[in-house]
């Protein structure tokens, strides 16, 4: 029987293996050791209709219980408008491959230098790649890098405050690549300089990995850092939400070397963790350090201002075992997601969403400071995300709230908890989730 | 049929090198630019590191090719090429006018593991 | 295609915007932040307006070219069809909604998929089980390598450091390998690319981790001495890893699993039809022996978090959308259409050798795979070279094939057609190529020149990496020199 997805026709299967000089389909397998042949049947459904799949993915769908996120830790929902999934979804881009042939792939080369222009705008740093999988994956390479560029040095400093999924994914990349990597400690909910400049006094760290926010939601005032680090000979990296740096100091600005983490707050969606985008970028004088894909401008044999893939010498498929990174992809198509969503929201855009996050996780805060259930973890500046200290059961407290639909109250520590409002939260919804707290005894 | 240079010694990995003294004149020869194509970065190391025989010292990229350049001597760096950070190219117009590195030797006795320019000729031929 | 000249900041103008959002009427805003902690310097962000930022990206769109525009015979990299049904799934809201730290418990459906999706894969190459949080191919490999470590190191058999790759591997094995902390050791492949099994016994071990492998390999040819190759390296304690980005073939009909391989990635992007993306997102699941399911990442669909595993290699759990679509193309197969994507997939590509192998070199002449490699034009009098038949494809409405690799050969023309192309496709590209190589003898400075139809004409990649203008603001202020 017919097949959507495969045109050949019994005709045209008996012409083309004519053709082959081979007598059947199976024989164009003869090399296989007969064993090795599968001819028991696979344990699959039977293969559905279109119709089919819609209704398995519909009752999916059903299943899951939709819930209003007042979480971050990582994800954060804020608001994609709708130009940006129309764009993304055109099959010229995506259903196109890597670009190698640039003569044929301008629109994906273009988007990409936009994109890269876009990540050097927002981080301050002097070039950017093509995007990485995902942030922690990008703080992972950030660490490699360090490790490529500063001789002969295989450690590397993280902040215990970075989000733990970030520090465990680093952790796992070092700890294979033979990295020995210490933790720099937490005071008053900022990384402690005083630790960091004790654990860089043996002077042989080749990294350090700060954050610009912090898993408790807290702006982190990294004066001083950046002198530190390159006092000891070692590079700076800071992970930062992209979409705070419309307002906050840019990791350029604090003296980094590196800039990572994940542009997933520039409009993607929460889809259960992915797909998302990391981005890296760094000074002009690590630029052939930079793994990954990296877009360039050039003129073609016309003189017409053309793009291409660049300083790919160093990549895995020449560099080989030499290689430092083994990417060989990035999350292009999310990279141009994130472009577009750049280019709609503009600085005054991006501005007002970091505005009304701001706005609404402090009112969040000073009603739940009113509650009388729960008091300020820290005294320090946040923007969207913050900890508080509860007097209540923290299990039973997620649980009331996801009662009432609400995804919120993510415990941090013992006894602490953390909220998270984005643009997309109404005063309605905040109010809805304080009459519940204030119900709970 | 590539250029070589008579007086100039030659090691396996296709670098060439000019004695004067204890200083060794490092660079690459015209059959290694060849091979690479149109070079694009030259990664050279810094005065006063130290490099040894037959280790790294740096690496040349072409758009296809990414090449590391391995020291024929062993000693300290006493000076670098730096018109070659924004003009590679110059390799490849000239590979025995533009030298890489310049290297104080600690071991002289070196020298006598390189190849004359006959036998470097027999070499790549082989190649 | 036409050319389009304009970046997205060259639209820019002050005081235009592209968004709406709300006035929420909030008392705070970011102003309350110190002035120490927040930014000086401009963004650099372009001011546009919603109609010229769709117009804009629609331009860029059409100097592109995808499977949806044509035929994209990139060896390697299964550039079959992507069905649309699997598009409508991914783009369904409420999936799109879900928090991925939300608990397991009100997530049934996601946790579903990902059991269902992790049991599929298993049926279909003979593994016991699978992670789906690897975001590409590479990224399995990596993760597959650090399983392999794991696994070792658990044992107390941390000395096994080195990891055995063919010659003709894929670049990404050496470099995931060296990622992983492992030494590349090379095997030698014989004339017809297959592994040389008695250079391969002088390797093995107790310093060997494993061994990674593609079958069929790069040349397309089934390693036939595969269950020898899997006792030897068992026998000395290693691993074997298998390289799923030549799976196609194989679809429905062999199973890596039964071969003896240990450790698998597929790429989901390629075998199970979910859209490249120009580059991404991906996936990369990697799947395991029965002996090895402990090691397996975290987070893990079965929620444990056995001592023995691997660490954590993603944020979350993977590309869940590419995911879905994946399934959403398994579904689709089922047990009876799968039964015939590999032996399409191999019929196509011996059809476009044997019609093409008087024009072009053919280097091994058996029966291949899902795909094979031409070195060159059979005549090479002309001059013309791999690189100007690929640009010349282009002119004439095809993606080139992947050329100069493998590195076996100085001229290879590596072509994949997949089993989504019909017969008269196949027909029509072979037409082209037979043209060119027809051009290459009467009329060799209009290949040499190629391509002629294009938005842009080879870009100069040797300035672009000599003079590196990576961003906007460079271009707008060049630097001194």
């Amino acid at each position: 029987m017919a097949f959507a997805y495969f045109p050949h026709t019994p005709d045209d299967i008996r012409q083309m293996l004519q053709r082959t000089g081979v007598s059947s389909l199976e024989d164009l397998y003869a090399d296989v050791p007969e064993k090795f042949i599968y001819r028991k049947e696979y344990d699959l459904p039977d293969a559905m209709t279109e119709m089919e799949v819609r209704r398995y993915f519909e009752d999916l769908d059903k299943s899951n219980t939709k819930l209003t996120v007042f979480c971050g830790a990582g994800a954060y929902d804020h608001y994609t408008p709708s130009a940006v999934e129309y764009i993304v979804s055109r099959s010229e881009f995506l259903t196109a491959y890597t670009p190698y042939q640039a003569e044929i792939s301008q629109g994906t080369l273009r988007y990409i230098f936009e994109f890269q222009s876009m990540v050097c705008g927002l981080t301050g740093m002097d070039c950017a790649n093509a995007s990485m999988y995902d942030g922690p994956t990008s703080a992972a390479e950030a660490m490699l890098m360090c490790v490529a560029s500063v001789k002969k040095r295989k450690r590397v400093l993280v902040s215990s405050s970075l989000l733990p999924n970030v520090l465990d994914v680093v952790r796992t990349y070092a700890g294979y690549h033979g990295l020995q990597l210490d933790t720099v400690c937490v005071k008053d909910g900022e990384t402690s300089l005083e630790d960091l400049v004790e654990k860089l006094s043996g002077g042989d760290v080749a990294g350090v990995l700060v954050p610009g926010i912090n898993r408790y939601g807290i702006i982190e005032d990294l004066s001083g850092y950046a002198d530190a680090v390159h006092a000891a000979g070692a590079l700076l990296a800071v992970y930062s939400d992209p979409s705070s740096l419309a307002v906050l100091k840019t990791p350029g600005e604090w003296g980094a070397d590196i800039a990572c983490g994940d542009a997933q707050t520039l409009g993607i969606p929460l889809s259960f963790g992915g797909p998302y985008a990391g981005f890296l970028a760094c000074r002009k004088d690590l630029m052939r350090k930079l793994p990954g894909r990296i877009v360039g401008a050039t003129t073609d044999a016309d003189g017409k201002r053309s793009f291409v893939l660049t300083l790919q010498a160093r990549e895995q498929h020449i560099r080989r075992e030499k290689a430092t990174s083994n990417i060989c992809s990035n999350q292009s198509l999310m990279a141009l997601f994130v472009t577009v969503y750049l280019s709609l929201m503009g600085p005054d855009g991006l501005r007002k969403v970091n505005d009304l996050s701001y706005g609404g996780a402090h009112y969040l805060h000073d009603r739940l400071l009113a509650t009388g259930k729960f008091t300020d973890a820290f005294d320090k500046p946040f923007l969207k995300e913050f900890v508080m200290k509860t007097s209540l059961d923290i299990p039973a407290l997620q649980q009331a709230l996801m009662d009432a639909g609400f995804f919120a109250a993510l415990q941090t520590e013992e006894g602490y908890v953390s909220f998270c409002v984005t643009e997309r939260r109404t005063r309605e919804e905040i109010d809805a989730l304080v009459d519940v707290i204030n119900l709970m005894r | 049929m590539s250029k070589t240079v008579a007086g100039l010694r030659y090691s396996e990995s296709h670098e060439w090198v000019s004695v004067d003294g204890n200083i060794a004149t490092i660079g690459i020869t015209d059959y290694a630019q060849h091979a690479l194509g149109n070079l694009s970065y030259v990664d050279m190391p810094e005065e006063g590191d130290e490099v040894v025989k037959g280790e790294e010292f740096g690496a040349v990229e072409s758009v296809k090719a990414a090449s590391d350049l391995y020291s024929p001597v062993s000693g300290k760096v006493t000076e670098i090429n730096s018109d070659l950070e924004d003009a590679p190219e110059r390799l490849n117009v000239d590979p025995y006018a533009n030298w890489i590195i310049k290297v104080e030797m600690s071991d002289l006795s070196e020298l006598e593991d390189l190849m004359d320019e006959a036998a470097y000729i027999s070499f790549c031929e082989k190649e | 295609m036409k050319y389009y000249d304009k970046l997205i900041f060259e639209l820019s103008k002050d005081g235009r915007c592209g968004y709406s959002l709300p006035d929420a009427g909030w008392t705070q805003t970011t102003s309350s932040i110190p002035d120490g902690l927040k930014r000086t310097s401009d963004p650099g962000l372009p001011q546009v307006s919603e109609p010229e930022v769709v117009r804009h990206y629609t331009n860029l769109s059409q100097m592109n070219f995808g499977v949806d525009t044509g035929f994209y015979p990139l060896g390697s990299c299964t550039m079959k069809y992507n069905p649309k049904i699997n598009e409508d799934i991914a783009g369904m809201s409420g999936f799109k909604g879900i928090h991925p730290l939300q608990p397991r418990s009100t997530v049934p459906g996601v946790m579903k998929l990902y059991n269902d999706l992790s049991s599929a894969l298993s049926a279909i190459t003979g593994m016991a089980g699978f992670t789906l949080n690897p975001f590409a191919g590479a990224h399995g490999e990596l993760t597959g390598l650090m399983i392999m470590r794991r696994y070792h190191i658990c044992r107390g058999d941390d000395a096994r450091t080195k990891i055995i790759v063919p010659d003709s591997a894929h670049g990404t094995n050496p470099a995931s390998a060296a990622v992983c902390g492992l030494e590349v050791v090379q095997v030698k492949s014989l004339p017809d690319g297959t592994i040389d099994v008695d250079h391969l016994k002088t390797l093995l071990d107790s310093s060997v981790a494993g061994i990674m492998m593609t079958n069929p390999n790069t040349l397309g040819l089934f390693e036939t001495r595969i269950e020898e190759i899997a006792e030897l390296v068992h026998g000395c304690g290693g691993l074997l890893y298998y390289d799923g980005a030549n799976m196609n073939p194989l679809l429905g009909t062999v199973r890596p699993g039964d071969m003896g391989f240990d450790i698998i990635h597929l790429n989901l992007h390629k075998t199970f039809s979910t859209p490249h993306g120009g580059g991404g997102p991906g996936a990369g699941p990697v799947g395991v022996a029965a002996h090895l399911l402990p090691y397996l990442p975290l987070p893990r669909i079965d929620g444990q978090t056995p001592e023995e595993n691997a660490g954590r290699i993603s944020g979350f759990m993977g590309n869940f959308s590419v995911l879905m679509k994946a399934y959403a193309y398994i579904l689709m197969l089922g047990k009876q259409n799968i039964r015939m994507a590999g032996p399409l997939a191999t019929l196509n590509a011996n059809y476009i050798k044997e019609s093409l192998k008087d024009c072009y070199r053919l280097p091994i002449q058996s029966v291949c795979k899902h795909e094979f490699v031409f070195d060159g034009l059979a005549d090479q009098s002309t001059g013309v070279t791999t690189l100007d038949v690929a640009k010349r494809l282009l002119d004439y409405g095809f993606h080139a094939p992947t050329v100069y690799f493998p590195l076996l050969f100085h001229q290879s023309i590596m072509i994949e057609p997949t089993e989504t192309e019909s017969k008269e496709t196949l027909d029509a590209f072979i037409d082209v190529m037979r043209k060119i190589a027809h051009e290459a003898s009467v009329k060799s400075d209009t290949v040499k020149s190629a391509p002629h139809n294009t938005p842009v004409r080879r870009p100069d990649e040797t300035e672009a990496a000599r003079h590196p203008v990576l961003k906007y603001q460079d271009m707008v202020a060049p630097s001194a020199s």
